[in-house]
């Protein structure tokens, strides 16, 4: 067994950290104030090849391994959640599912530009009437010879502001049953008529995020943008879901980090009693406790890590890693808040941020409550991983490194 | 044109540097970075790239910890990169390292610039670099602001010096030892394509002797410093007072009452 991260890892990790901590961070407050997304975020992750990091080069990407994809969602949520949002709905929700179910031509496409940072990319799931209970999903898409003709609502999706691409799924088939077996996975392009966005004001956290709702009224998508076969929505949605998770849980990782580094460094500058707050034992024990957090959710994300480079399927890992991070992230800016005291209270410091920012990772990509079902699923020999017809490629730097493309040699 | 680019590993900036009981500095474990002021002389080796077509070649005197150094500069973009080291090196002062320095550039015979950054962090000092310039006969350009102009032709470089009192402009010929003040440009990030290269670079170490010294010439015996004792700098003590006032005319008032008190000015 070996933990040690590559001289590679590294130094991907050590240039992201200096980009969040140089571009984003001195001036990421005013921007959450203001409820509005930091203009260099997208930008410039875009221009410094930061939102194709795990795609392989042949499609327009940068050519690194899952765990790297992992290491850079936490360095970007050491400094501001939204930076790792982007990830998130970009690479883990959008472009890995391009690489798993997309055609070469899709690929071509759809992936490239997107891992280039030339288009920005979303994932719609969620309704006004549907989160969770994901089944209960009512957008339709009717097939009109060779397209398929879109109408429906989306609501809580990231970027829907600002990406170019959303991956939709819809309802193809309205008598299957169980009802999921009828879905579909559609490519749908902002630039196509009837497709409306606007964000959604007045969120607890990620301020400096874009999250909004995508309107889709008689939107007609070539059937060439459908991904996978009619009837897989489901499963793609689901198998998205498996890499966005597991971006989640790296950033929930990069937040508890946040969290002690700020902790211990406020604790050894005040006070009180006539002794730095590091010399009282309950503040001691909470510094302990953050450590044990930080320790243990990244564990859990790079066996998740780990498992994507093998190619094995990892959904039970995921959401393990995903629960455990985002609840554990959200202890840790409370107590982060508690060492602070006032100053911790007001947005002078940076940890009420971090409050604010940590519940929203435990409510969507699936609430706790439903990855606790997941995971008591596994348990309970209730559930089970069936093969898929495409699964997550793992991770071979040859290939994943070669300009050539797949079909021609 | 070749321009090469003299670096070293110091500990990060961030770093809490202390001297232990056996006398000796350390960092904990503090990871390594290359000596911050040494990526504006890389950036600029890369401008130089970009702009005239430039070579570029990263090289450090010293053990593989300075590895990281050369594989920062290479994922910057930086074409080669050489170390130069043997275990007659250990220990060994400026005046040793500046001659292996120098013998390594004369072996790589076309070197037209040296460019490095205005110190190094960790020593606070740029010695090697002065007495390289003095082996190699070359005339040392220090705290340049920017490089105004090369021709190639005449082989004349004009740059402009950061000086106490301003900016002095000033010409020499190539080839020339240049380092160089944090104004002079903004560093790029390493981009991720450098990245994969540097990862897997097996950088080549060059020995003394290779580049021609005798063991005799660079050796910790042949050392011209004395290293009497190694101590902590005593903490900076000082007092913070902030005048309360609204207004800020009232506010420079006070500030101008007290420095003339205090006798600062
Ligand atoms: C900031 C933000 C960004 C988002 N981005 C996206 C995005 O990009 N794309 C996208 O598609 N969606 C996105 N979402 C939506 C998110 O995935 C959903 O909010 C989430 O799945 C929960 O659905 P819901 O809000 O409808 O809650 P509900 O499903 O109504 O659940 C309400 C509560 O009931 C609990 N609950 C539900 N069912 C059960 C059960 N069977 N047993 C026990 N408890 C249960 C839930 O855990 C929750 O606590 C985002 C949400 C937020 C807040």
């Amino acid at each position: 067994m070996d933990f040690s991260l590559s001289e590679e890892h590294l130094m991907v990790q050590r240039m992201v950290r200096e980009f969040a901590q140089k571009e984003i961070s001195p001036t990421i407050r005013e921007y959450d104030r203001k409820h509005q997304m930091h203009p260099l975020a997208l930008p410039r992750m875009a221009e410094l090849g930061i939102l194709g990091i795990c795609i392989p080069v042949r499609y327009g990407g940068q050519g690194f391994d899952y765990l790297t994809l992992a290491l850079v969602c936490e360095e970007l949520e050491r400094v501001d959640t939204s930076l790792r949002v982007i990830m998130s709905v970009h690479v883990g929700l959008n472009s890995l599912a391009l690489l798993q179910w997309g055609t070469e031509e899709q690929k071509q496409r759809f992936l490239v530009p997107q891992a280039k940072g030339e288009r920005y990319a979303a994932y719609a799931l969620t309704e006004p009437g549907a989160g969770s209970d994901a089944a209960a999903i009512r957008t339709t898409a009717r097939r009109e010879g060779d397209v398929y003709v879109l109408n429906g609502e989306k609501m809580w999706i990231s970027l829907a502001n600002h990406a170019h691409n959303f991956l939709i799924i819809a309802v193809t088939d309205p008598d299957a049953r169980p009802r999921y077996r009828g879905f579909s996975a559609f490519i749908v392009q902002r630039e196509m008529k009837g497709v409306t966005t606007g964000d959604i004001k007045g969120k607890l956290g990620v301020r400096a995020g874009s999250t909004g709702w995508i309107s889709l009224q008689d939107v007609e998508v070539p059937v060439e943008n459908r991904l996978g076969e009619e009837g897989e929505g489901f499963y793609i949605a689901m198998s998205c879901l498996d890499n966005g998770r597991y971006t989640v849980a790296a950033g929930a990782t990069g937040l508890i980090r946040a969290c002690l580094e700020e902790s211990v460094a406020y604790a050894n500058e005040r006070h009180t009693f006539g002794r730095p707050l590091a010399d009282h034992q309950l503040i001691k024990q909470k510094i302990a406790q953050m450590s044990l957090w930080y320790d243990t959710a990244r564990l859990l994300v790079w066996r998740a890590g780990w498992l994507k480079n093998q190619g094995i399927r990892n959904t039970r890992e995921t959401s393990m890693a995903k629960w455990y991070a985002t609840e554990m992230s959200v202890r840790a800016a409370l107590e982060a808040v508690q060492i602070h005291g006032a100053y911790g209270y007001s947005d002078e410091y940076n940890v009420e941020r971090y409050l604010r920012n940590s519940k929203g990772a435990t409510i969507y990509e699936g609430t706790s409550e439903i990855q606790q079902l997941i995971l008591a699923g596994y348990a309970l020999g209730q559930r089970r991983d069936k093969p898929l017809r495409c699964e997550l490629p793992a991770y071979d730097p040859e290939s994943w490194r070669s300009e050539a493309r797949a079909d021609s040699g | 044109m070749h321009v090469v680019v003299f670096t070293k590993s110091t500990p990060d900036t961030a770093a809490k540097v202390e001297v232990d009981a056996n006398g000796n500095v350390t960092w904990g474990d503090s990871p390594l970075v290359v000596n911050p002021w040494d990526e504006y002389a890389a950036e600029e080796a890369l401008q130089l790239k970009e702009k005239q077509g430039a070579n570029t070649t990263v090289i450090a005197v010293g053990p593989e910890m300075d590895n990281d150094a050369l594989k920062h500069c290479v994922a910057m973009g930086i074409q080669e990169a050489v170390r130069v080291w043997d275990d007659a090196l250990e220990g060994s002062d400026s005046l040793g390292q500046a001659k292996a320095l120098a013998a390594a550039i004369k072996k790589m015979g076309d070197v037209d610039m040296i460019i490095t950054g205005k110190e190094a962090v960790d020593v606070n000092s740029d010695a090697v670099i002065l007495q390289a310039a003095r082996f190699l006969g070359w005339p040392v350009l220090s705290f340049v602001a920017k490089i105004v102009e090369i021709d190639p032709a005449t082989g004349a470089i004009k740059v402009e010096r950061l000086v106490e009192e301003g900016r002095e402009t000033v010409s020499a010929k190539l080839p020339a030892v240049v380092t160089v003040v944090k104004e002079i440009n903004e560093p790029r990030y390493p981009s991720f394509i450098g990245i994969r290269k540097a990862a897997k670079l097996k950088i080549p170490v060059w020995s003394r002797a290779e580049s021609g010294r005798a063991r005799s010439e660079v050796e910790a015996g042949a050392a011209k410093t004395k290293v009497l004792e190694k101590f902590p700098p005593p903490p900076r003590e000082g007092e913070v007072e902030i005048i309360p006032s609204d207004d800020v005319e009232e506010a420079a008032r006070i500030l101008a009452e007290k420095l003339i008190e205090e006798k600062v000015v």
